[in-house]
């Protein structure tokens, strides 16, 4: 009976105009399941057996991409119920705690966010383990570096905007660090010697930090920046390098093995 | 029910806390965690050893025992000090937890296989796993396994959500900085190097030349094995320097961060009560101070170029003269593989890297505080 209708739904219109193929259950069947899907096509049709061994690669680059996803999925939702204001932010996420059904969004996200961190440092060791930065994968380790910087960068920007006694220090002590930039910060060495014709190049106003908090201080203007930083400008920049750095691994030839 | 849990360990902790049994023990700990006696045996009883005897500390029996020697001490010091349970079960510390397991059983896992392939490889033989070269289809081998991983993901992240709530502190107060003022887990080994540097070596160069030295790693490793598979034999020098930033310069020193730093980045052990009042007096004393004052019996040039002239001459030399000594003497076999350009990278890469311990142990053993103390330029190194 019950197989009846998946097999009715099986031969229907629909589904053939969906999945091109039959059940993968035959060689050419499972190699057609891979090459139709957008998503699966990342992959190549045949792999190294050892290459994908949980051992080899710890899964931890499947890890990070998981909680990338997992990271966008619940910051959307969690922007319907934050506004980065001073006056709204903080309240926003009390509120969030205590009116939202399933309250876990913001757990999820914030647990999910360190869960990445320790993801993306054990996949750059595994790579590194594996001697996998070797030609031809140069580039593609580069490629890593500047997600693992843009990483960090959407944990940092993202850590501000609860807009407690946590968030706005932990971002002064980090963005001071910008005042200390040699030649662009205003506590940085050599930065008196920047001058044109006399008058500072660089202010209190016009120093790296900064442009980094569009404030002399964590205040408002800072908040809005990180916000937009971490919605909308580093995610769209780490999903178009993670685009690359897939593509890369297939053009690489596979998870690396030896030559 | 994080609440009922901490509490039921926080009485657990109470008592035990009371009677001096461990005392001993604790104030051992404490003494042996102050920086300047914690980080040589780790690097010497933890770091060196794991190289060393690799073949042997990673079979299963002695790393399951390591293991759980670990885990005793890591998570039955709850039991005994509260202070220690305050500080480890601290919401935002749990992923350091994390990552403390996460690195030690993927080290134990790469320097297993590593230590079965040097072995095959010593004895000629291909590689008992990485040789084999068998293909198999990515449906169904792979996509369930990456399946199984997302699943596996999501229940982890799910539960973990439930059990511990996001913190939220009270409202930012742009007047009240907290004491210690921290910043995020992640960079705390950055903040810990401001102990021994200025923030724009700390936080602007270190980072810098972090990004820049991961990023020109695969052209300046000219070393064509170990392409692939797990080994340490054939690129001991890459591994052992790369590991030594990772795991001592980076994981140990944000252990130290946020276990080990109190109110006004003051150390405490991890059996210790953070007290905001102690304070520490700061005796340290510049190279300047060292090479003109006590050295040369006079006081102080005026001349702030002459003044600095000893750490001047160091920084010039450490930099730019030891690259080329250790091109021309124990790293010559790598100068002539890796051609000028190259080594050059590498070499400034490792002499900035090398400068973190070095000034560690100058601190630790002659209280140095800079090498070169220019206030007339914000120039202190
Ligand atoms: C958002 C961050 C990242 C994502 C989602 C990601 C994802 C992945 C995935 C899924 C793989 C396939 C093999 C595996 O799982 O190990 C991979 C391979 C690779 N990754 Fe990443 N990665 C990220 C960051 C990095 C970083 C930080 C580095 C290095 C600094 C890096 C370097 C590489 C290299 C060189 C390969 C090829 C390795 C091989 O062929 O064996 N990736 N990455």
């Amino acid at each position: 009976m019950i197989s009846s209708v998946f097999d009715y739904i099986r031969n229907s219109q629909v589904w053939n105009s969906i999945f091109r193929h039959g059940i993968p259950r035959d060689r050419r069947t499972r190699v057609m399941a891979v090459m139709s899907n957008v998503f699966l096509h990342l992959h190549p049709v045949a792999v190294r057996k050892s290459g994908i061994r949980l051992s080899f690669t710890w899964c931890m680059g499947g890890l990070t991409f998981f909680l990338f996803l997992a990271e966008a999925i619940t910051g959307v939702l969690l922007m319907f119920y934050y506004r980065p204001v001073p006056e709204r932010a903080f309240m926003d996420i009390i509120a969030l705690r205590s009116h939202v059904t399933l309250g876990l969004l913001r757990e999820i996200h914030r647990w999910g966010a360190h869960a990445m961190i320790i993801a993306i440092w054990l996949h750059m060791m595994r790579v590194f383990l594996t001697g996998s930065y070797k030609p031809p994968r140069e580039f593609n380790w580069g490629v890593g570096v500047i997600l693992l910087v843009i990483t960090m960068l959407l944990s940092f920007t993202g850590y501000l905007l609860p807009w407690d006694q946590l968030a706005i220090w932990a971002i002064t002590v980090g963005s001071n660090m910008g005042k200390a930039t040699p030649g662009f910060g205003m506590q940085g060495p050599l930065t008196d010697f920047v001058k044109i014709g006399g008058i500072p190049f660089v202010t209190p106003r016009s120093d790296a930090a900064f442009i980094l908090l569009a404030g002399t201080s964590v205040g408002e203007n800072a908040l809005l920046r990180f916000y937009v930083l971490h919605c909308i400008a580093l995610p769209l920049a780490a999903a178009v390098l993670i685009a690359i750095h897939f593509w890369r691994i297939r053009k690489d030839g596979g998870i690396s093995g030896p030559m | 029910m994080t609440s009922l849990l901490l509490n039921t360990l926080a009485m657990a902790g109470k008592a035990p806390m009371e009677s001096p049994a461990w005392d001993g023990f604790k104030n051992l700990v404490n003494a042996l965690s102050v920086p300047e006696v914690s980080l040589p045996l780790i690097f010497f009883l933890v770091f060196i050893p794991m190289f060393v005897f690799y073949k042997w500390w990673t079979k299963p029996a002695v790393a399951a025992l390591l293991g759980i020697v670990f885990c005793i001490f890591y998570f039955g010091s709850m039991l005994i000090d509260y202070d220690y349970l305050l500080i480890v079960t601290k919401a935002d510390n749990v992923p350091i937890t994390i990552m403390l397991v996460g690195v030690g059983v993927t080290l134990w896992v790469a320097f297993r296989r590593a230590a079965i392939n040097d072995t095959a490889l010593a004895q000629g033989k291909p590689l008992p796993v990485e040789g084999k070269d068998d293909k198999v289809l990515v449906w169904p081998d792979l996509v369930y396994t990456e399946m199984l991983c997302l699943i596996l993901g999501s229940i982890i992240l799910v539960v973990w959500s439930i059990l511990l709530r996001a913190p939220l502190e009270s409202p930012a107060n742009p007047l009240g900085p907290p004491n210690p003022s921290k910043a995020p887990w992640y960079f705390l080994g950055l903040q810990e190097m401001l102990v021994y540097f200025d923030p724009w070596m700390a936080g602007v160069i270190l980072p810098g030349m972090i990004v820049s030295g991961l990023i020109g790693m695969p052209y300046f490793d000219t070393n064509p094995k170990g392409n692939g598979y797990y080994t340490i034999k054939e690129r001991p020098f890459a591994i052992f320097t790369w590991l030594l930033g990772f795991i001592i310069l980076w994981v140990v020193l944000i252990i130290f961060g946020t276990f080990l730093r109190g109110p006004n980045w003051n150390f405490f052990g991890p059996y210790q009560y953070w007290d905001s009042h102690l304070s520490v007096p700061l005796t340290n004393i510049n190279l300047s101070d060292y090479v003109w004052v006590f050295g040369l019996k006079q006081p102080l040039p005026d001349n702030p170029f002459v003044r600095e002239m000893p750490g001047i001459i160091f920084v010039i030399f450490w930099v730019c003269v030891l690259p080329v000594i250790l091109a021309k003497t124990i790293m010559r076999k790598m100068y002539n593989q890796m051609g000028m350009l190259r080594f050059a990278y590498m070499a400034l890469h490792l002499v900035i890297m090398g400068m973190m311990p070095l000034k560690m142990v100058l601190r630790w053993v002659f209280t140095l505080k800079y090498f070169i103390y220019l206030p007339e330029f914000n120039l202190n190194l």
